[in-house]
């Protein structure tokens, strides 16, 4: 259907911007992709991803680790819980891009304030849906495992910790497309590169050819982290996996 | 050794009254059985025992020590369920309570100390028939296996008392003799106080060296909450073993 609506606007007018054609986008891919940019030396395609990898990798990472400690806490210690629990439902309620300029004031325009975006945007999720977890699990396991000698410390390694990973998976999957979406909005207002920065680039010119291949990209990125998150979780929590 | 003196016992919460004035003297070696209908604070009694709940007035006491007001290792308890850890394959939920106790700061066990708690832990696990199933996940387990592995968790901490709270209400009559069978011999061979809630009377009579029941002694038609459960009954049960009554 693309092939064909590109055709028809292209045979009107060969100077559409709209749809180009599969090889025009196939040869802009490709000085993208293995031709070395003129300016900068570096070859523009992986740069952009590297960057932008590693940023969101950083922040899932941050957002994962933040999100297990604060769940603990609220969900082992009832003085934490009494503190954290409504400060962390108010500050989920904040829209991360509102806050935004202020990350970019306060923290510079550098890498600092794009992670700072993702993570606000995600971890406190994380945090809410974990601390949920832990108030799942039955209160018989708690006993039971102090009358084995637990001691509060104890109980968190052993017992509750090993408990929430899949959950986390879980977590971090749903979090995924939010973490992309605040990504690519920290790229598009201050960057110097990554994928986010690029389509944005580019979109003054029009530049079809560009930005759907990033998109399809960017979208293979998304469903790949899935599909491994998916694969740790069947694998490595065997006994977490619902009877078949 | 483990008696269990039980002083002037109440329990409350707010106005209304659910143990009223229980008194106990509860010999070593001794197996209680606890029957009432449901409601009557049988299960608030063992929780009280346990030390998730503190009574209102009185004390508990063990060996004359009163006994700490948070769950610990002198007191055992196997639930009706959910008291096994899904993450932990047969044989490790078994071990938990070595690794706990040995390991305090990573609640592990590595090499040589590792081998010998697991040889521990499977011995345990053959004298409850589970051995061969020692690497399976709780969730493949029935329920009877579930309950004989909950029995092995407790009891290889060695707890001085063993609370029971009907234990083997959610399992099939065939497996219920099984699993009668494996506590006696456990209590034999173990030396703990057991104290067992059941709603199962038969059952309580069969396994018990002495039956309490739980029940109102006076009832206030216009606020049945103003009056709470006591022990109404207190029997000492003769047995097939070899050991004398005791005297209550």
């Amino acid at each position: 259907m693309y092939v064909i609506a590109s055709h028809l606007r292209l045979a009107e007018n060969p100077d559409d911007k709209l749809l180009p054609a599969l090889g025009k986008i196939a040869s802009t891919f490709h000085s993208y992709a293995f031709e070395e940019d003129s300016r900068t030396g570096r070859v523009l395609f992986w740069a952009d991803t590297w960057a932008s990898l590693k940023r969101i990798g950083s922040a899932l990472l941050i957002s994962a680790t933040l999100g297990m400690i604060l769940a603990v806490g609220i969900g082992v210690i009832p003085r934490l819980r009494a503190l954290l629990s409504p400060l962390l439902g108010t500050i989920a309620m904040i829209p991360p891009l509102a806050i935004l300029p202020v990350l970019f004031i306060v923290l510079g325009l550098e890498e600092t304030a794009k992670i700072s975006l993702i993570v606000i945007g995600i971890a406190p999720c994380i945090a809410r849906d974990l601390a949920l977890r832990v108030g799942e699990l039955p209160k018989e396991q708690i006993i039971k495992a102090q009358t084995l000698g637990a001691s509060t410390w104890q109980l968190i390694l052993r017992v509750v910790l090993p408990q929430l990973w899949p959950r986390l998976i879980d977590s971090l999957r749903l979090s995924m497309g939010s973490a992309w979406l605040f990504l690519i909005a920290a790229e598009a207002i201050a960057s110097t590169e990554g994928l986010g920065y690029r389509i944005f680039l580019v979109r003054r010119y029009l530049a079809m050819d560009v930005i759907l291949p990033y998109v399809v990209w960017i979208t293979l990125l998304a469903v790949l982290t899935d599909l491994a998150l998916r694969l740790i979780r069947t694998h490595a929590f065997r006994w977490a996996e619902p009877e078949r | 050794m483990a008696a269990v003196t039980v002083r002037n016992v109440w329990k409350e919460y707010g106005a209304q009254v659910v143990l009223e004035n229980v008194r106990l003297e509860i010999a070593d070696h001794e197996f209680v059985t606890i029957v009432g209908a449901s409601g009557c604070g049988k299960t608030t009694f063992l929780k009280m025992l346990l030390g998730m709940e503190q009574p209102t007035r009185g004390q508990i006491l063990i060996d004359g020590v009163p006994i700490r007001p948070e769950p610990d290792p002198d007191r055992g308890v196997v639930f009706q369920r959910y008291s096994a850890f899904p993450h932990l394959t047969v044989i490790d939920n078994v071990m938990l309570g070595l690794e706990l106790r040995s390991s305090k700061i990573t609640g592990r066990l590595f090499g040589a100390a590792r081998r010998e708690a697991r040889a521990a832990a499977m011995a345990m696990l053959e004298s409850v028939g589970l051995a061969h199933a020692a690497d399976r996940y709780p969730a493949q387990l029935s329920g009877g296996m579930q309950q004989r592995m909950s029995i092995a968790q407790a009891v290889i901490r060695k707890p001085k008392v063993l609370l029971l709270d009907e234990p083997f209400g959610a399992l099939d009559p065939g497996v219920t003799a099984d699993m009668h069978e494996l506590i006696l011999r456990l209590w034999e061979e173990n030396r703990m106080t057991i104290f067992m809630v059941s709603h199962d009377i038969q059952e309580s009579f069969q396994l018990g060296t002495r039956l309490l029941t739980f029940d109102k002694l006076r009832h206030d038609p216009q606020s049945p909450e103003a009056y709470g459960a006591s022990v109404t009954y207190d029997m000492p049960l003769s047995r097939r073993r070899p050991r004398a009554a005791p005297s209550s």
